[in-house]
């Protein structure tokens, strides 16, 4: 039943997307969990359409996270940019700029050396920023982030509640997951998804696989960028550890829980996470401990996630 | 720059060589078990730490260093088996991301296992008397214990290097990490082969941790940071080659010391930054095989 | 309908529907005391003395009656030593459980996040561990109270008084990263103010325990003082490598501060005669009769003596209830009020007040010594009392200085 119900939604997956967390703040205990998890979400999905979609472990998406949160950042309490717009405008494109100079002397070499050199390049970035403290505040995290209302032709809506923080991002999410489906179901995604199948039949056939995987690279350090932006808007501080590898460690951890390579994989992933997080550290002080076995036995029992294993995998892994 | 004398240079090296050979144990370990088994160990550095932790178990319960810097290892690598056995082994023949995630979420458990186990600041584990002096050099006065940390880690690597180069076993792992299928063809179970290899590398780890817990002290984060440093250095030296593994370490030991004296704070940054430019320049690493698990 | 029973179902609806200000006075809800720490991560067991030191304090206000009538509860959160945690937590409090204060932190940058929600709430938040930037510009606010010591107050603290009784040609060692950093800014304008000398100053990579690159350079330049800025189990290492090299006997060791937890640890034979600052150290119940009561109170409790950290949590917890019971509300902006017009307190150790413009606390310090192997008093005499700094505001920066006008 619940497989039928699950292909049902993958049949239709924005609308079904729009109307659950259109109402997902009031399934949850409090409102901040909810714009959590859409945001991880956020991040989850731009780390899947690398990992899931192209085949590419990155163990340094946190970098793009980073790069989306300082860029936001700096531009709101150090720029002086008055506008939350133009905030998240230079956020996203902090993000994507670093993802296309990232990816494309990371993506010079495959498989583990792919991933250690991801990573390697967030840990650059890491301490770049944490020693940049004039711009980034160093450890203390940036703070100063003004909370400025949204404005659109005719009106100035305040981001002052929770709720209506929620929305807004629900908003910009919904924007990022039907620029993910056309992405997937266009030419490009499938191209994308045959190099990760077989890449030297695509290379055959044909296709620029290089150009193919850097433009990917680049769409999923956007998204993340975008999540990273929210997240600073969200909190009004950004803390130094959102470029550190255990945000990277994170994203991949939430989106192997829910499904890679699935379209809500992702979200269920970081809701998963988050929501066990946010409870069980009220019960027990190891949350590590616990969190480390669940992921360990997703990895060797339930390697399709959650979603995933709902829906047979439809791009089975 | 200028107030930098032979002797502080001198004595540097030195500090570089040891920093370098705890580099090399760990480094040696990783690619042993890259090499054959392909597989990423994550958990390296969680491995490193129990060394620690159950060298300072023994040293509480026997009273004799000695007794616990041989007996610790054997116990990690005991553990590795297991680990091996019953986690990593069913991941073969999947993807080769799976063995990485794995030993990802082991890290955690073992990080916080070891604080529930010993507590939450961290334990004290005193080197034996004999070595607890500074010896004079001529140009310095260094710390005898890390001398001999010099001195052991030189003698094991070299037993490691006769086993792999005179035996029979020591063979078949060099020919497994060369090329698996014929190995199997041969009729060779290197189901086996990968137990005692991943004992190994997990071994080596934690005679790591042992010599490191007490220059450095012993707590449950210990491993966290040196195992991106030990994969750095696997990295550098070519995935899969020894020889690689210790030049790196021994390299990166070095300029990690020399950077801290002349400009400390890129000292983090510049492990990072050889890595990339190694890898860039280089892509297999300084001695690794090119098309290695492309 | 029956006119009696119509009038019940009107009032009782209205009852339901709500006029606030009645059904809260006579509501025996409890006031709810957010808490959140590193419950978990290398600084647990300071985080557990906080905790301790907040459960003594609600259960000795909650045995004299409470607060106005009606019971106190503190509620305790994991923040992970990270600041998006306990960004989270700290939300989760005030939405999830809706507490009415919050008290807390441990790390500083995790402080600051705590605050900007808070901030954003309009809560009161009493932040009780270190930390220079929450009581300066733009983190401060007329909402956010500083419990705890900063490192301003005690590098300058010990500072001064190491100059003047230990030597005047010093090294610093730092960890790279804000703590440590102020506190070298702080020493290095200590000597540079009163005559002393700066021979080096070394930073090192927060949470890098390997610290032989640097110690052959330092001993060759005999310093007459070692100050070492390193935090937690980087504490630990830094003086075991010290001692490995021969320097403990070469020159004096001064540390802003001594982590009760740490020192135990590491024990007289790392510890002996190093020197530092401490907000409490149990052993002052000899002298001062409050800090007597205190001492007495948690061990009879909890079964130790009390701790340094516990000590913040503890007036932190109490501060809040004598701000409600002095405003009789439980309103944040009321509170901080009453707070601001009744600066003046003393919990555990000694008088302490709130500064006007910034709302820092004002406290006495003290300079301890690690006591030599065999001159333990009990399992937990790990100090000697080496002279009291009483509470002074030239010991921080200005309000100027820190942004106010």
């Amino acid at each position: 039943m619940m497989g039928r119900l699950a292909s049902g939604i993958g049949a239709f997956p924005v609308s079904a997307f729009l109307a659950f967390f259109a109402v997902f703040p009031f399934l949850v205990p409090y409102k901040a969990l909810a714009t959590q998890v859409l945001i991880s979400g956020l991040f989850a999905v731009g780390f899947n359409l690398l990992y899931g979609y192209a085949g590419l472990l990155s163990f340094g998406h946190a970098a793009y996270f980073g790069l989306g949160a300082y860029g936001a950042g700096i531009a709101l309490a150090k720029l002086g940019v008055g506008s939350i717009w133009g905030g998240l405008g230079l956020g996203l494109a902090a993000a994507a700029t670093g993802g296309a100079l990232i990816g494309f002397l990371c993506l010079r070499r495959r498989g583990i050396y792919f991933a250690m050199l991801t990573l390697a390049f967030a840990q650059l970035l890491y301490f770049v920023a944490f020693h940049l403290a004039d711009w980034t505040g160093g450890d203390d995290g940036l703070r100063g982030i003004p909370q400025l209302p949204v404005r659109l032709p005719g009106l100035a809506l305040s981001l002052e509640g929770s709720l209506a923080f929620y929305y807004f991002a629900f908003a910009l999410t919904g924007l990022a997951v039907i620029g993910l489906r056309r992405i997937l179901d266009s030419p490009f995604g499938a191209v994308l998804q045959a190099i990760r199948e077989n890449s030297d039949r695509a290379v055959a056939c044909g296709y620029d696989v290089n150009r193919v995987r850097l433009l990917s690279f680049v769409f999923s350090a956007a998204f993340a960028g975008l999540a990273g932006a929210l997240e600073a808007l969200r909190l009004t501080v950004i803390p130094i550890d959102s470029l550190y590898w255990t945000t990277s460690g994170q994203v991949v951890m939430m989106t192997l829980l829910g499904g890679a390579g699935t379209f809500f994989g992702p979200f269920v992933g970081a809701a998963a996470y988050l929501v066990l997080e946010d409870r069980l550290s009220v019960l027990t002080e190891s949350w590590p401990l616990v969190i480390g076995t669940i992921f360990m036995a997703f990895v060797l029992f339930l390697p399709k996630g959650i979603w995933g294993t709902l829906t047979g995998g439809i791009h089975g892994r | 720059m200028p107030d930098i004398s032979i002797a502080m240079l001198a004595t540097q090296l030195f500090t570089g060589l040891v920093l370098g050979m705890i580099f090399v144990l760990l480094a040696v370990g990783l690619s042993l078990i890259f090499g054959l088994m392909t597989v990423v160990n994550f958990a390296h550095g969680s491995f490193y730490m129990l060394g620690a932790y159950f060298g300072f178990f023994l040293f509480g319960l026997t009273g004799n260093f000695w007794v616990s810097l041989g007996v610790a290892p054997l116990m990690v690598g005991t553990f590795g088996l297991l680990v091996e056995r019953f986690l990593v082994r069913p991941l073969y023949g999947r993807s080769i991301d799976d063995p990485l995630l794995l030993t990802f979420g082991l890290s955690l458990v073992l990080v916080e296992g070891a604080r529930l186990i010993w507590g939450k600041i961290g334990v004290t584990f005193d080197p034996p008397r004999e070595l607890g002096q500074a010896v004079d050099l001529g140009f310095t006065r260094f710390p005898a214990y890390r001398l001999f940390v010099i001195g052991i880690t030189a003698v094991v690597l070299l037993a490691l290097w006769l086993f792999l180069d005179r035996t029979d076993v020591g063979l078949i792992i060099r020919a497994g990490s060369r090329d698996p299928l014929m190995v199997q063809a041969l009729g060779i179970d290197l189901g086996r082969i990968r137990l005692l290899v991943f004992g190994i590398g997990t071994l080596l780890a934690g005679l790591a941790g042992v010599l490191a817990g007490p220059m450095r002290g012993v707590h449950a984060e210990m491993g966290v940071t040196v195992v991106i440093e030990a994969f750095v250095v696997v990295v550098v030296g070519g995935m899969g080659s020894l020889a690689g593994a210790v030049l790196a370490g021994l390299m990166i030991g070095e300029v990690v010391g020399l950077t801290t004296l002349v400009a400390p704070k890129l000292s983090e940054i510049m492990v990072f930054v050889v890595m990339a430019v190694v890898l860039l320049v280089r892509p297999s690493g300084l001695l690794g095989e090119a098309g290695l698990l492309e | 309908m029956h006119r009696r029973s119509f009038l019940a179902t009107t009032a009782a609806g209205t009852a339901a529907l709500g006029f606030p200000t009645i059904v809260r006075a006579q509501s025996k809800e409890p006031i709810k005391i957010g808490f959140p720490g590193p419950l978990t991560g290398p600084f647990a067991a300071l985080a557990n003395d906080q905790q301790r030191g907040a459960i003594l304090a609600m259960e000795e206000v909650n045995a004299a009656g409470g607060v106005l009538g009606r019971k106190l509860e503190v509620l305790f959160r994991d923040d992970q030593l990270k600041p998006a945690v306990g960004a989270q937590r700290t939300k989760e409090l005030i939405e999830n459980e809706r507490v009415d204060f919050i008290v807390g932190g441990l790390a500083a940058n995790v402080q600051m996040a705590i605050n900007e929600q808070t901030k954003r709430a309009k809560m009161l938040f009493i932040s009780v561990s270190q930390s220079d930037e929450i009581t300066a510009r733009p983190d401060a606010s007329p909402l956010t109270f500083h419990e705890a010591l900063n490192p301003t107050i005690t590098c300058r603290a010990v500072g001064r008084w190491a100059l003047q009784n230990l030597g005047q040609r010093w090294w610093i060692v730092y960890a790279d990263y804000a703590w440590g950093k102020q506190c070298n800014a702080v020493f290095t304008d200590v000597l540079q103010k009163h005559g002393g000398t700066l021979l080096g100053a070394t930073p090192y990579p927060l949470g890098n325990a390997e610290f032989s690159p640097f110690l052959p350079k330092i001993q060759a330049a005999k310093p007459d003082v070692l100050v070492s800025a390193t935090p937690g189990a980087d504490n630990l290492a830094f003086l075991k490598q010290v001692i490995s090299y021969g320097m403990k006997k070469e020159m004096r060791i001064v540390q802003p501060l001594h982590w009760i937890p740490v020192t135990k640890e590491g024990g007289p034979e790392v510890y002996a005669d190093v020197y530092a600052g401490i907000n409490f150290y149990w052993e002052l119940a000899d002298t001062i009769p409050v800090a007597k009561r205190y001492v007495e109170a948690y061990r009879k409790r909890f079964g130790t003596p009390a701790g340094d950290y516990g000590a913040y949590a503890y007036s932190g917890i109490l501060e809040v209830v004598r701000g409600v019971t002095l405003a009789k509300s439980t309103a944040s902006e009321a509170v901080a009020e009453a707070l601001h017009a009744h600066p003046v307190y003393d919990h555990y150790k000694g008088k302490q007040w709130w500064r006007a413009c910034d709302n820092k606390s004002f406290q006495d310090l003290w300079i301890v010594k690690g006591r030599e192997p065999g001159k333990l008093h009990g399992e937990w005499g790990l100090l000697d009392v080496v002279t009291r700094i009483p509470a002074d505001e030239h010991l921080d920066r200005t309000c100027v200085e820190k942004g106010f006008a």
